[in-house]
């Protein structure tokens, strides 16, 4: 049972405003940790603080500790942190002037990686890691990554993001802008990555939630309120304001 | 308060199973009392209300089965439809009883009153506060009261078998009424079932309120909820 | 539904207006067109191959042509791009990724106002600059004086257009651990190169015509020369001296001279976007 993502104390600023207050939480490796809970209540922020990409906001601010396999992410360069910690957004974001192949090779190319057989391996695991490679495999270099649907530009993020070998990934409402099929089939993909990595993933749909996460935090107003197995959130929550919102009280 | 048209319907199916668990309280009374008064129209009541029960039990089933696929609920609200669909199939149940009860009377008439050693009518009092609390307990969420029920089996448990024990002796000593004491230990044997059954509505409550399940241990475990 | 007179009225209205649109476009191309037959009127009938492979001959001589000022021009232009592009491309980088603060805003303020400033201005801050060190006329000069010229056009440009690649992009290079720096190369600047591409060929465009600045940096040159280090001639500098003149042969050269000047940029530009376009396009589909 090991930790994978360990968080002590993480509080984030906007400017002055603070969003998180004091965020404690143990992602267990090896399985899928949902991350629920209202507008604006802190949980893109919460998992931007994970691979600092909180930072590309100028006025932005964290403190606090995140451990990520023994190593504190604010010790060391945000780079280094973001080539061991993946991320999928919400709005699929393949390079637009590059091509299939080039999209998921980017990540290794544009970090030096130069070999042309290891790039065309890399290429082939992750486009079958994130199933998208037999609807690919012929048009890799002709087709552009724009030119996809949306449910395969998401899976062509998820192998841009498996390329580089992360050893968590973290997916920021992957599946809201998709059709339930490609929803259903990005859930199939996390069911089989968590094998190999630990992911983290918020979602406002409280159903695939359920489906796919072991463990759920619920977070509300920059604050994690309950953070426990996921069946038990969904049947017998031990915090009422839990209970009000998974029962659709608010929110 | 957002979902409201959810929490209408919730409201709605409380009212459905309310309804029935009315026809079947009022079967097992108008059976009981049918034996009280060798009445064999009463009797007749009795299994002629039998179909609208069953009626009521496919509705309610049809319609829990409906919320949960269409509104997806979740926590305590899952919990009280799963909860209803058990209490709607114990409240058939009882319905049976009360047939069967009314049955065993259809027969008993047949033959000459005789003194039993059983306080069928006492029973039954005992039952049917049983079931009106089960069934209180039900419309308040009072995981409480639902405690009480479970305690107050075992008193019928001891009444069942002291029946048992009363008429099995008579037999022997009186062999020519066997088969009003036949009759008789069987709708002992009746009324102790719908004790069990409204102690299930109980246990239900307790997981619907508490989420803790309660079934099967209800003598251990009742006073450590 | 609104009454028949209203909505009469309505059409009257739209029709008036795209008639008025459609209208002032005709007169928009039509000035173009004006424009360029005249100078087909005028200019044609001097255009001959001597024209493009001699120098001006001596006054009181018929022939002859403006060979030496279009390689001269070309050369400018050469040496103009090779300055101006990179760094109006640099500065535009570093505004559109960089610029939020005080050095930006300082940055566009002077770029806006050197976009204003006259261009025979910009002629004597080159002819300063350089023809007074070095202590002669050059192309190299005169592509100074361009290059001045052609920087504002292509930052504004440049930021504009990468302004217009979305943050989701970059943010995809950042989560990907991809340095800033190597994102803007490699990922931002390529998703806006056909935007960029237009402002370079505007700024272009623009430069290839004027004048001015070249009258105290390139200065002109009646004879051949092909080194950068000396006076040069350019089409402009000549169309101005032989309109000036009271030699109508010169006078013919000039309309011809203008003719080709107009046909060189209007060619380069189209082939330019028609070749780079059809590259970047085609590669990724």
């Amino acid at each position: 049972m090991a930790t994978a993502v360990e968080v002590r104390d993480l509080k984030a600023w906007f400017g002055k405003t603070e969003a998180l207050h004091g965020i404690n939480m143990s992602v267990e490796s090896n399985h899928a940790t949902a991350v629920i809970g209202p507008s604006g209540c802190g949980k893109s922020t919460f998992i931007r603080c994970l691979n600092r990409m909180h930072e590309t906001n100028p006025e932005a601010k964290a403190e606090g500790e995140v451990r990520i396999g023994g190593m504190d992410v604010y010790d060391v360069p945000a780079v280094d942190v973001r080539r061991r910690v993946g991320m999928v957004f919400q709005k699929p974001n393949p390079f637009p002037t590059m091509s299939i192949y080039d999209n998921v090779a980017a990540g290794l190319k544009l970090n030096g990686t130069r070999n042309r057989t290891t790039l065309d391996d890399c290429v082939e695991r992750s486009l079958q890691q994130a199933a998208l490679w037999e609807e690919v495999k012929d048009v890799l270099k002709k087709k552009s990554g724009a030119s996809l649907s949306g449910g395969q530009q998401q899976r062509l993020c998820i192998a841009r993001a498996l390329a580089v070998n992360p050893e968590v990934l973290l997916m920021d409402e992957p599946a809201s802008a998709l059709d339930p099929i490609s929803t259903a089939k990005i859930e199939d993909l996390i069911f089989e990555l968590k094998q190999k990595l630990t992911i983290v993933i918020v979602t406002h749909n409280m159903q695939q939630a359920s489906r796919v996460a072991e463990y759920t935090g619920f977070f509300l107003m920059g604050n994690l309120v309950e953070f426990d197995k996921t069946e038990k959130i969904f049947t017998n929550p031990s915090d009422k304001r839990t209970e009000d919102y998974i029962t659709g009280r608010f929110g | 308060m957002t979902r409201t048209r959810f929490h209408q319907e919730l409201e709605e199916l409380k009212h459905r199973i309310l309804a029935m668990a009315g026809m079947a309280e009022q079967a097992v009374d108008l059976a009981v009392q049918a034996y009280s008064q060798r009445d064999i129209a009463m009797c007749q009541r009795v299994l002629n209300n039998e179909p609208a029960i069953n009626r009521a039990e496919r509705e309610v089933d049809e319609f829990a089965v409906d919320l949960l696929a269409m509104q997806q609920p979740m926590a305590i609200d899952l919990r009280f439809i799963l909860a209803v669909i058990k209490i709607n199939a114990d409240l058939e149940r009882v319905g049976d009883q009360a047939v069967n009860i009314a049955q065993r009377v259809l027969h008993l008439v047949e033959y000459a009153p005789k003194d039993l050693p059983v306080d069928i009518p006492a029973m039954a009092s005992k039952v049917r506060k049983m079931v009106r609390d089960a069934l209180q307990c039900f419309i308040e969420g009072d995981a409480d009261l639902a405690k009480r029920v479970l305690e107050a089996d075992d008193e019928v448990d001891r009444m069942n078998k002291e029946a048992f024990a009363n008429l099995s002796a008579y037999m022997q000593k009186h062999p020519d009424s066997a088969a009003q004491a036949l009759d008789a230990l069987s709708i002992a044997r009746n009324l102790e079932r719908v004790a069990d059954h409204a102690t299930n509505i109980a246990e239900d409550v307790i997981f619907w309120i508490r989420g803790a399940d309660v079934r099967h241990h209800a003598g251990q475990t009742a006073s450590r909820i | 539904m609104p009454s028949k007179f209203v909505q009469l009225r309505r059409q009257v209205t739209d029709r008036f207006f795209t008639g008025l649109a459609a209208g002032l476009s005709v007169v928009v191309i039509g000035a173009l067109v004006a424009i360029f037959a005249y100078l087909v009127l005028r200019g044609a009938g001097s255009l001959n191959w001597a024209f493009f492979t001699q120098i001006q001959k001596p006054v009181g001589e018929s022939g002859g042509g403006m060979a030496n000022g279009i390689v001269g021009s070309i050369m400018i232009l050469v040496i103009a791009s090779c300055m101006g592009v990179p760094l109006g491309i640099g500065a535009g980088v570093y505004l559109a990724e960089f610029g939020r603060g005080r050095l930006g805003r300082l940055v566009r303020f002077t770029a806006d106002v050197l976009n204003g400033v006259p261009s025979i201005v910009i002629g004597m801050v080159a002819w300063g600059l350089v023809v007074v060190q070095q202590k002669h006329f050059s192309a190299f000069a005169g592509g100074v004086a361009l290059a001045i010229m052609m920087i504002p056009t292509v930052t504004r440009a440049t930021e504009e257009m990468l302004l217009l690649v979305p943050q989701s992009v970059r943010e995809a290079a950042f989560g990907l651990g991809i340095p800033q720096w190597r994102t803007t190369l490699s990922i931002t600047l390529p998703s806006a190169r056909a935007g960029i591409l237009t402002g370079v060929m505007l700024a272009f465009a623009r430069i290839a015509g004027e004048t001015a600045p070249l009258l105290f940096t390139a200065f002109g040159n009646q004879f051949w020369n092909l080194s950068p280090g000396q006076p040069i001639a350019a089409m402009p500098l000549q169309i101005y001296t032989y309109a000036l003149s009271p030699y109508d042969e010169w006078h013919r050269q000039a309309w011809a001279g203008a003719l080709v000047l107009v046909l060189l940029i209007v060619g380069t530009t189209t082939l330019v976007r028609f070749v780079f376009l059809r590259r970047m396009l085609g590669g990724a589909r």
